[in-house]
């Protein structure tokens, strides 16, 4: 990798896949139809609206509010993932115990589950009569229907995508690097922040961008949740639905792109992090 | 493809099965009507299918294949418009039939008249569904904002029903007071303070008070509550019926430019007229909805479930027309309430 980095950029590498002609066609025109085309349509649709109708969605506070519940739960839900993703990473690669293939397979589950299925079952779990929701009621501690409850279902629908990128970064991790750190004298902290942490971390960054990305545009498992009460507890995505109820198409795909921009720029931002992680610490792999 | 004996074998009867049904079959073709119905008609619409398919046999027409699909009545709607194949809409709207006639013409503009009663066959109301023995003692609207108490209601943005849920609270309090706009606006805000949840759609609130155990009451169609006592038993809940309420229509019509296209029309008029028929009106009394016409209902008793009380039409509001952008609309009465400082 850094070896093609360090010589001079080339148009094209001798590879063992030919034809780089047709691949590199292909990649364009396939993109073009399952991302850009579908992206321009919206901001399309989305410029119709005109420049003084857009800004005062921009700046009116119940978009805002929205957007913001969003984007602040989602990144509560990621971040609760990625020390959470990470430890369940650590011990299905780690450990041997029985019924670990059982619990490896149950980590996918939020990705086949309809997330409708899992905003229904979570509510249900975490609602005052609920199996949890009971002990915490007397405590006037409150999950479902309020943004707390738009955490749990993002934490339950972010999961996998932690501990599926962190899982193969930690297998090929080398043991022997940590033994030598031992040998060296360096306590166990330090070999897990300065030794582990670090070859995990670009890893661990792609998980948080993606759980980040799939919850704030997440709908079907929120809304059951929720409780959708404007200013406290009401979603983006909800909003666009609400326009479209309305027949307002251009509202709809407006909030939209103000929120697609808005993940563009944090995923931008993340991975110019996880750049700078990469030059600081080198790729350990 | 090398054309080998065992291809050909295969051919053969293929092409004599394909012949088969492009044949004399296509002259008889089965025809398909498509209702394209909102949520809580799933029950009804079941057992009125079968009831008509009888009917349309019995005159003498071939056995005729009926589907329905339900959801959010907006989201049917837009089905509708994006190009769903809908011979009929039996939906909960004025307004939604309308948003098919304006952005696709699919169905004629002046669609409300060409079956009785606003083309609406049967209708409903709103009431209070409460807690075994009404424990908090709610009576009427005015209950309903006393401190502690938590209504459950789905969101008028999302959900047709809702918005009746508003209207009948918002013409229990112009009564109330006298028709001052400041007032009435200041219970309706009130209201909606005590509102802890608000689902998407009509089931969904159901679901919130009867299975989560959140709120005192629950704001639903008639139809509703009785399904609701229905399945979970008398034990669980009542029904309160307040002073004032709205007389929701939930309008059916026929989709012109897709009957004509397919050659349906005869069967879509049928299938809409019949709901207005003695054993339609009774089949929609069975399933808690007030017939349009109580003469023509057969079983007396099942009218007897459905008490008398006052009913606001949607015309004293001024007709969806105006009372949807006004009340409803992007920055309307609704989105008003919810503003902070309010």
């Amino acid at each position: 990798m850094t070896t093609v980095l360090s010589t001079r950029w080339r148009w094209r590498s001798s590879n063992v896949i030919p034809g780089f002609g047709i691949t590199f066609g292909f990649t364009l025109f396939y993109l073009s139809l399952v991302v850009l085309i579908p992206l321009a349509c919206l901001g399309w649709r989305a410029a119709s609206l005109g420049g003084a109708d857009l800004a005062s969605l921009g700046s009116d506070p119940r978009v805002l509010s929205a957007l913001a519940t969003s984007f602040w739960t989602a990144f509560a839900a990621a971040a609760v993932n990625v020390v959470f993703g990470l430890i369940v990473a650590w011990v299905m690669v780690r450990y041997r115990f029985p019924g670990r293939r059982l619990l490896d397979a149950a980590v996918d589950l939020p990705f086949a589950l309809p997330t409708a299925v899992a905003g229904i079952a979570l509510t249900a779990i975490y609602a005052p009569n609920g199996w949890i929701g009971q002990f915490l009621q007397p405590y006037g501690l409150r999950i479902a229907y309020t943004p707390l409850g738009i955490v749990i279902a993002l934490v339950f629908i972010g999961l996998p995508f932690v501990v599926r990128t962190v899982q193969p970064v930690m297998e090929e991790l080398n043991r022997d690097v940590e033994e030598a750190a031992a040998t060296l004298g360096a306590s166990r902290l330090q070999t897990l922040f300065r030794v582990v942490l670090p070859s995990l971390a670009p890893a661990l960054l792609t998980g948080f961008a993606l759980s980040l990305g799939r919850g704030v545009g997440e709908y079907g498992s929120v809304i059951f949740i929720a409780g959708n009460i404007p200013y406290v507890s009401e979603i983006a995505p909800l909003l666009i639905v609400m326009r479209l109820e309305e027949y307002n198409y251009a509202a709809a795909t407006a909030i939209g792109s103000i929120m697609l921009s808005l993940s563009f720029l944090v995923l931008l931002l993340i991975n110019l992090i996880q750049a700078w992680s990469r030059r600081r610490f080198g790729h350990v792999l | 493809m090398k054309v080998t004996r065992r291809n050909l074998l295969l051919t053969v009867p293929l092409l004599a099965v394909s012949l088969q049904f492009a044949g004399p079959g296509a002259a008889h073709a089965q025809q398909t009507l498509i209702n394209v119905s909102y949520d809580p008609t799933r029950e009804l619409y079941r057992d009125f299918n079968e009831a008509f398919s009888r009917h349309w046999q019995a005159e003498g027409h071939e056995p005729a294949s009926i589907k329905v699909t339900h959801g959010g009545s907006g989201s049917q709607a837009r089905s509708v418009i994006d190009g769903l194949e809908a011979d009929v809409v039996t939906l909960a709207l004025e307004a939604d039939i309308n948003a098919i006639a304006e952005k696709t013409g699919k169905i004629r503009p002046d669609w409300r008249g060409t079956l009785p009663d606003n083309n609406a066959p049967y209708t409903s109301t709103i009431v209070f569904l409460v807690r075994k023995g009404n424990p908090k003692e709610l009576k009427d609207w005015g209950d309903l904002t006393r401190d502690g108490i938590e209504v459950i209601t789905p969101n008028p943005k999302t959900s047709g029903g809702a918005r009746w849920n508003f209207l009948a609270a918002w013409a229990w309090a112009e009564k109330q007071y006298g028709g001052d706009e400041a007032k009435v606006r200041g219970y309706v805000t009130d209201l909606f303070k005590h509102v802890p949840v608000l689902d998407s759609g009509a089931r969904g609130a159901t679901t919130t008070f009867v299975q989560r155990g959140i709120g005192d009451v629950l704001l639903a169609w008639e139809n509703e509550a009785f399904l609701a006592i229905e399945e979970l038993g008398p034990d669980a809940f009542d029904i309160v019926v307040p002073s004032v309420s709205v007389k929701a229509e939930p309008p059916v019509a026929l989709v012109d430019q897709v009957v004509d296209a397919k050659g349906t029309r005869d069967l879509a008029t049928a299938y809409l007229t019949y709901l207005y028929s003695d054993e339609g009106q009774t089949i929609a009394a069975r399933h808690y909805y007030r017939p349009s016409n109580p003469k023509a209902v057969s079983d007396k008793s099942l009218l007897e479930k459905f008490p008398d009380l006052d009913l606001a039409t949607i015309e004293a509001f001024g007709g969806w027309a105006k009372v949807q952008p006004e009340y409803f609309g992007d920055g309307g009465i609704f989105d008003q309430i919810y503003k902070p400082g309010n």
